[in-house]
């Protein structure tokens, strides 16, 4: 056994050829959402370009016919709207790729790049901090409630998981909202910090971000652990009717070994699998509940790139989503090989 | 004659078993209301949805307006009915169209293999790895809050055929390798008479499943993109109600009622339809759950 046997010649071969799948796979889903992100504004005729200018025309300005053709000529530029739209695409797949999606309309000459650098920190830290935590206490919560199934409190969390998992995000921060900054009066009803606040690692800052946060993070937090839950209570269920670990119990292995390594373990293999498939819905709750909540990340962009048609912003934004959210599946199944072995040396499916 | 007999006998065992189990007598029972509400009561309702100033404005819940009325003069009661059958026909056209699509190009591919089979796992996997609601957001917002319902349909669709595909794929390769299969095609039966006689009554119940939870992620996806204000904002769909109640500030100038109808029966309609999915889903034992 040992090293030698996992990384034989031919489970080499079949690691390998998982990777090599499972990249091409990503390059193709990256490349075919940034085409319909580049094509679908290309569908409605709005012109950026005409846009603008008639906000500058509609001042009253005289503006002679030359100045109005470089304003032209610059703006098709910084729209890259210049030349054929075999070279516009070329050109917008090379520049999404290292992050640069242009010029805004509604707050030009903003970039894009600037606008969602600002919001993407809070967006990220609310995101990827509820999505992890969620993710260890539902699957600690589901292992429990599965072992013990029988005990009323299993079944009390079992009917909690089934009530929360259905509501959409947006829904429960609705009655979040309701309740909780209409009602009680207890949190904020916008915002991600107190007004007049600078970034800064002080207890105050630090202390105004929790409290402003709270609402919005609790949201994704209960929606996101009631399928953890769930899910992790049916595999704890299936594993603990195994042989192996019926057998432990009968040899009077502890309690707690057998949670811990015959179930958990084995266990938590599909959750990481289902943290994959999971990733583009937590994004998409995410950007809604922080809508409803007024959270400067990606949300409010969103809602501000819509509600004034800026297509600029929201090719970025959307472009933006689809490579983080392809990413991180990426990442995640590539050190699923790691974590599970058979992987490693068994034909496995992306 | 022989088909009639086997249908009726399902119908029976579907009795049975709602008696049995409670979480699905209870998602069945509130499916069918919301049913009855949506497609029945709808057509005596004695005002034309979309107008205006029909009724008082701002009136909460009382004996003439059960469910109280909106700032712009909607009585709520038959504002929701509306609005529920609106969702439900979104949501039931997303949902057949997307499985029938899928489970069908899953058989195929899954029973013929070959490049029929290549060509589906591979659209099937890169569509399972866009993210849909970043595309559905801007495909939307493009047609500012006006674009037409089956266009949004067809859309939704287009995202979730693949998850069944790929299901039913596998578990047609898992099939095709059983005995039975082999002797029905020793028999002399053909391609299509295998699936519709063995493989479809072995797999229903996974369809049906996979349908419901399709249902509930179609009407959930409308009345998100219907939140931030691009979806087909002149419909009345669930979502679109809770639009106009945010947009007219129903919640701080204390018509909570207004926004309460439509989010309290979405809650109920999504427990009910899930209650449903897992419920089936641990009677046949489907993906991992079990009674």
């Amino acid at each position: 056994m040992g090293d030698t046997k996992l990384w034989g010649i031919n489970s080499l071969r079949a690691f390998v050829k998982y990777l090599v799948r499972r990249i091409v796979l990503y390059v193709i889903a990256l490349w075919a959402g940034l085409t319909i992100c580049f094509f679908l504004p290309r569908l409605v005729p709005i012109d950026p370009v005409t846009v603008i200018l008639s906000r500058v025309t509609a001042t009253g300005a005289f503006i002679d016919p030359e100045t109005y053709a470089n304003m032209r000529k610059t703006l098709l530029y910084l729209f890259g709207l210049e030349g054929s739209i075999q070279e516009q695409y070329f050109n917008f797949l090379s520049k999404a790729i290292v992050g640069d999606f242009g010029v805004s309309i509604t707050v030009y000459p903003s970039k894009v790049n600037d606008l969602i650098a600002k919001a993407l920190p809070w967006t990220i830290g609310l995101l990827a901090t509820m999505a992890l935590i969620s993710w260890v206490i539902g699957n600690i919560v589901g292992l429990l409630a599965g072992y013990y199934k029988n005990k009323i409190m299993a079944k009390a969390v079992q009917i909690f998981a089934i009530a929360v998992y259905p509501i959409p995000y947006y829904v429960l921060a609705i009655i979040f909202v309701f309740v909780f900054c209409y009602l009680l009066r207890i949190f904020p009803l916008f915002g991600s910090k107190g007004v007049g606040f600078k970034v800064s690692f002080s207890l105050d800052f630090i202390s105004s971000v929790i409290f402003h946060s709270f609402l919005p993070a609790l949201t994704l937090f209960i929606v996101n652990l009631g399928w953890w839950i769930l899910s992790m209570r049916a595999l704890t269920i299936n594993l603990s009717e195994e042989d192996y670990v019926k057998f432990a119990e009968m040899r009077g292995t502890e309690k707690k070994i057998i949670l811990n390594k015959y179930i958990f373990r084995n266990a938590l293999l599909p959750q990481i699998t289902q943290l994959t498939m999971a990733i583009s819905t937590i994004f998409s709750g995410a950007v809604l509940t922080e809508f409803i909540f007024s959270y400067p990340g990606l949300g409010q962009l969103l809602w501000m790139a819509v509600s004034s048609s800026d297509i600029y912003l929201l090719m970025g934004i959307t472009s933006l989503s689809i490579i983080s959210v392809t990413t991180s599946a990426l990442i995640v199944d590539l050190v699923y090989p790691l974590l599970d072995p058979r992987v490693r040396y068994e034909e496995r499916h992306v | 004659m022989k088909n009639m007999k086997r249908s009726v006998i399902n119908l029976r065992n579907f009795f049975l078993v709602l008696k049995s189990d409670v979480r699905l007598l209870i998602g069945v029972s509130i499916l069918i209301v919301f049913i009855i509400l949506g497609f029945i009561l709808c057509h005596f309702s004695p005002y034309d949805p979309k107008r205006w100033g029909q009724v008082p404005r701002d009136v909460p819940p009382c004996w003439s307006y059960p469910l109280g009325t909106t700032s712009l003069g909607q009585d709520l009661f038959w504002l929701l009915t509306f609005a529920l059958q609106n969702s439900l026909v979104l949501g039931i056209t997303v949902a057949a169209v997307s499985t029938f699509t899928g489970v069908t190009l899953g058989l195929l591919a899954g029973y013929r293999g070959g490049y029929l089979d290549e060509i589906t796992t591979f659209l099937s996997d890169v569509f399972i790895a866009i993210p849909s609601f970043p595309i559905l957001v801007m495909l939307a917002a493009l047609f500012l809050g006006r674009i037409h319902i089956l266009m949004l349909a067809l859309v939704l669709c287009l995202f979730n055929w693949p998850w069944p595909a790929k299901q039913v794929r596998s578990m047609m390769l898992s099939l095709r390798e059983r005995v039975f299969i082999e002797t029905a095609i020793f028999s002399g039966f053909g391609t299509i008479e295998i699936i519709f006689r063995e493989i479809i009554p072995l797999i229903s119940p996974w369809i049906f499943a996979n349908f419901i939870n399709t249902v509930l992620v179609a009407i959930g996806a409308e009345a998100g993109l219907a939140t931030i204000g691009v979806s087909s904002l002149e419909e009345i769909t669930l979502g679109t109600m809770i639009f106009w109640a945010l947009r007219y500030q129903a919640m701080f100038m204390g018509h909570w009622w207004w926004i309460a109808v439509p989010v309290v029966t979405i809650i109920v309609l999504f427990i009910a339809l899930f209650l449903i999915y897992l419920s089936i889903s641990e009677i046949f034992s489907i993906g991992g759950f079990k009674k």
